[in-house]
């Protein structure tokens, strides 16, 4: 097992092992029911995670998706009740602004030389303010359209419904999994968050993937505030509190290192999944509070800070090894 | 002549210091041009300026004749000037093959072919005989290796002109041979290339031409054959080289007291167990092969990788040297060879990064006062020839030679009883190079005892006591006293094994 892939293994098992303790206790919550649900109710939290786990790759972090979900539901309340426009022009329109809004963002960062953390804390309140200055109210979401969204879906053997926003999510989770460990642009991404002043002397346009990856966070967030108007057919600027470190968590168990560079796309699937696990536990059990789903993700983040410290100085020391034993073919192959 | 590449006035400032004065450059067509000067005297600058990683503040580059500006160094490359930069400048958290091919992935349905990709990537590496597996990550490799894969890099990019800045600074003397027979080849397709060492012995064996900097200025160049060594170190360091290299060194051979002494120390599958004593005031070198276990050997000793076997006494009593905490408390020092993943904080200024090894035996709870914090770092600045404007200028920021000295200086004036040097010279110019020696000798005189590991044997003929030669991770010979001579040490490397027990 490649060390790379090792926080990935941990995150899997965990979660096999987390599903196999509930359904001891809960048999029901094995069922194409509960994982359609599951899919669901976190849809949004996916595809803003992924989007949050590109930005990480690249060394960066994203702050304003929270607050740019809210915007998103509020805009698209308020574009469906003040205007004639059809819902997918709506979403269109949405999708170009929040883009726009993270290559913004991106170019700040860049071009000034800014910490991420300040700029996009600063877009975090610009979105939410923008959000209250639509609209303080909660604005109801209802248009034909949304309602085909919202009943769209394919019966999964079980019953369980794989529902189109479900659906989007996935093919978030794979479009995003292609583009950064299968094409060039993702190993632009891994080169400027492993190291960006060689990635620059190595001839790697960093300004242009810098604003690339705030772009598609952007695009992300924007996407999640569909699928999040869509699920609670609803626009409150007051909503997603909060959402951004939810993404940031699932991120981190899904075995990506916050210091970019390192990290595997799909482990943030299943780290938002594992989240969701804990949530839908909690309402199986029916006693606990929902708080505990905080408690337990904390300690859970906790735990895999510690393992992947762990597992880099299992690296160092791993590496070492390997450098004595490319030093003795080295020689080898010089007395040859 | 046939220019490929002329820079003319190149100027190029920082904050405080003029890095560049209206430097010229001339490469033709077929050369190997030397780029020759002191440690800050601003090669590497002029180098960034060409290849667009630094904005230039004045002058023009023709290439073939046509002004260019490359204004990054993507563009360099396109314009088919590769580069290897000082340091091995690769991304450790990439694999070998997505670190050849960063920039020119071959694409299917946009996306990366991967396939494609590791077999370009290995026939790129088949030139240097290094046959590894592409797919893994470049920080699984030893820095020999990584420096081969830059160089490999460089050249695939380069149509007109390849830029090696001190590529050989980390590999062997058969790499460096392969690397020549490379540049060689190069040459005589047309390519330019420039070479930038402080071995003058490679850069008389490869080099057709040179240019020689100093203080950001040209002083002088010609062909090779018109500048003879004495000229050259005249010509770079402005002034003659004090004799103090020359001659076996006159002082008394330690013979106080053991500082330290090992019995049948040693580490499975890195080196295996050794005797070895080191007397108050003496200075041991330590000669081999790259790969011959000289590293590991120190390594051992200074608890970085434990022992399995064998006992430490340090200054008459016994140790437990199983960490690097255990063997500086036991008052031992270690200046590693990696001095990019080891040595440097790049963003602490001089002052800190000097006094970082002495503050941590201290202990932070007892601060060394300001003021005698910069008698000491002044103190060090001056002996080594530290070329910075100020004490707290950022140690990224100095030259490569001279971040080099910093963390030396760091090692130094912490004192130790007992110091361990791993390539303390690497990348320092030849006037600083005698000028370390002399503090080294001085300190020994002063009682410290020294280990130093060294591919220069010259260097290592000239300040040791005794020198153990190491081959197959086993100390194979011991020259001590009269026997050291860099031929002696020579010999005794190349001897055939006596037996083999293993393959
Ligand atoms: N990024 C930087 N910021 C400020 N000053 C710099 C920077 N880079 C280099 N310098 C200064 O420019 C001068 C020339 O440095 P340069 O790295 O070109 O030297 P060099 O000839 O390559 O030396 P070496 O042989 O030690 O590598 C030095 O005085 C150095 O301190
Ligand atoms: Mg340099």
């Amino acid at each position: 097992m490649s060390a790379r892939l090792l926080p990935f293994a941990v995150t899997c098992a965990i979660f096999v092992l987390a599903y196999g303790l509930a359904w001891l206790q809960f048999p029901a919550i094995l069922s194409t029911r509960v994982i359609g649900n599951l899919l669901t109710d976190n849809a949004y939290l996916g595809i803003v995670a992924v989007g949050m786990t590109v930005v990480i790759l690249s060394g960066g972090i994203d702050l304003s998706v929270g607050a740019v979900i809210a915007f998103s539901g509020v805009f698209i309340g308020v574009m469906l009740r003040d205007t004639g426009l059809h819902p997918y022009a709506v979403f269109l329109l949405l999708l170009a602004i929040t883009t726009l809004f993270g290559l913004a963002m991106g170019a700040v960062i860049h071009l000034l030389e800014m910490p991420p953390f300040i700029v996009t804390l600063a877009g975090m309140f610009m979105a939410r303010g923008a959000a209250y200055v639509l609209s303080i109210d909660s604005i109801p979401i209802r248009h034909p359209a949304i309602e085909a969204i919202q009943s769209a879906y394919w019966l999964m053997p079980g019953k369980g419904r794989l529902t189109l926003i479900a659906g989007l999510m996935l093919l978030t989770v794979a479009a995003v999994t292609l583009l950064i460990h299968r094409s060039p642009f993702g190993t632009r991404v891994m080169a400027v968050g492993g190291d960006a002043r060689t990635a620059r002397l190595l001839g790697v346009d960093v300004g242009r993937t810098t604003v690339a990856v705030y772009g598609l966070s952007g695009f992300c967030a924007g996407l999640a505030g569909v699928v999040f108007a869509v699920y609670t057919s609803a626009g409150y600027s007051l909503a997603t509190v909060g959402t951004e470190l939810d993404a940031i968590a699932a991120v981190v168990i899904g075995g990506t290192l916050l210091t970019g560079g390192s990290g595997f796309v799909p482990g943030t699937l299943i780290g938002v999944l594992i989240m969701g696990l804990i949530q839908t536990y909690i309402v199986f059990d029916g006693t606990l509070s929902s708080w505990w789903t905080k408690i337990v993700i904390g300690m859970l983040l906790f735990g895999f800070v510690a393992l992947q410290k762990g597992l880099v100085q299992l690296r160092t020391g791993d590496r070492a090894a390997r450098r004595r034993a490319a030093r003795q073919s080295g020689r080898h192959r010089a007395t040859a | 002549m046939d220019a490929v590449l002329e820079a003319r006035g190149i100027t190029k400032l920082f904050p405080g210091t003029v890095a560049l004065d209206a430097v010229d450059l001339v490469l033709a067509r077929g050369e190997v041009h030397a780029l020759l000067g002191e440690n800050g005297a601003g090669k590497s600058t002029l180098i960034k300026c060409l290849t667009g990683a630094y904005a230039r503040d004045g002058g023009t580059v023709l290439l073939d004749g046509r002004p260019v500006a490359p204004r990054s160094t993507a563009d360099a490359q396109a314009l088919g000037i590769g580069t290897v930069y000082q340091e091995v400048n690769l991304l450790a958290n990439l694999t070998v093959a997505e670190n050849l091919m960063l920039g020119r992935e071959p694409r299917r349905l946009g996306l990366t072919n991967r396939r494609s990709a590791c077999r370009e990537a290995a026939r790129m590496l088949a030139d240097y005989d290094l046959d590894i597996d592409v797919t893994r990550p470049l920080d699984a490799y030893s820095v020999a290796v990584q420096q081969i894969v830059a160089i490999a890099r460089a050249v695939s990019l380069s149509d007109k002109v390849l830029i090696l800045d001190e590529p050989t600074a980390s590999l062997d003397a058969a790499e460096v041979e392969r690397l020549f027979g490379i540049v060689r080849r190069l040459r005589d397709r047309g390519l330019a290339i420039v070479f930038i060492s402080h071995f003058l012995d490679q850069v008389y064996a490869i080099s057709d031409r040179l240019t020689v900097l100093r203080n950001g200025r040209n002083v002088g160049g010609g062909p090779v054959t018109e500048v003879d060594r004495l000229a050259l170190i005249n010509m770079m360091l402005g002034h003659d080289l004090a004799q103090a290299e020359s001659g076996h060194r006159t002082r008394a051979p330690g013979n106080g007291p053991p500082a330290a002494q090992f019995h049948d120390f040693g580490r499975r599958g890195r080196v295996e167990p050794f005797d070895l004593t080191v007397r108050k005031g003496e200075i041991v070198g330590l000669a081999g092969l790259l790969g011959s276990g000289r590293t590991e050997m120190a390594e051992v000793i200074f608890g970085i990788d434990g022992h399995d076997s064998g006992t430490a006494e340090v200054s008459g009593t016994a140790r437990r040297l199983d960490s690097p905490r255990a063997a500086i408390r036991a008052g031992m020092g270690f200046c590693p060879e990696d001095r990019k993943t080891d040595g440097i904080v790049a963003d602490l200024g001089v002052r800190e990064n000097m006094m970082l090894a002495l503050q941590a035996r201290r202990g932070w709870t007892r601060p060394v006062a300001r003021r005698e914090q910069d008698r000491m770092v002044a103190d060090y600045i001056r002996r080594l020839d530290v070329r910075t404007p100020h004490v707290e200028k950022p140690v990224g920021e100095l030259s490569g030679g001279n971040q080099q000295k910093v963390i030396l200086a760091r090692w130094l004036l912490m004192n130790p009883g007992f110091l361990i040097l791993d390539e303390p010279t690497r990348g320092i110019d030849v006037g600083a190079h005698a000028e370390i020696i002399r503090v080294i000798e001085e300190l020994c005189d002063r009682g410290m005892s020294l280990l130093v590991i060294s591919s220069e044997l010259d260097e290592l003929a000239t300040y040791s006591d005794r020198v153990i030669v190491m081959r197959d991770r086993r100390q194979v010979a011991e020259l001590a006293g009269a026997e050291v001579s860099t031929g002696a040490i020579v010999s005794a490397i190349a001897a055939a094994p006596q037996q083999r027990t293993a393959p």
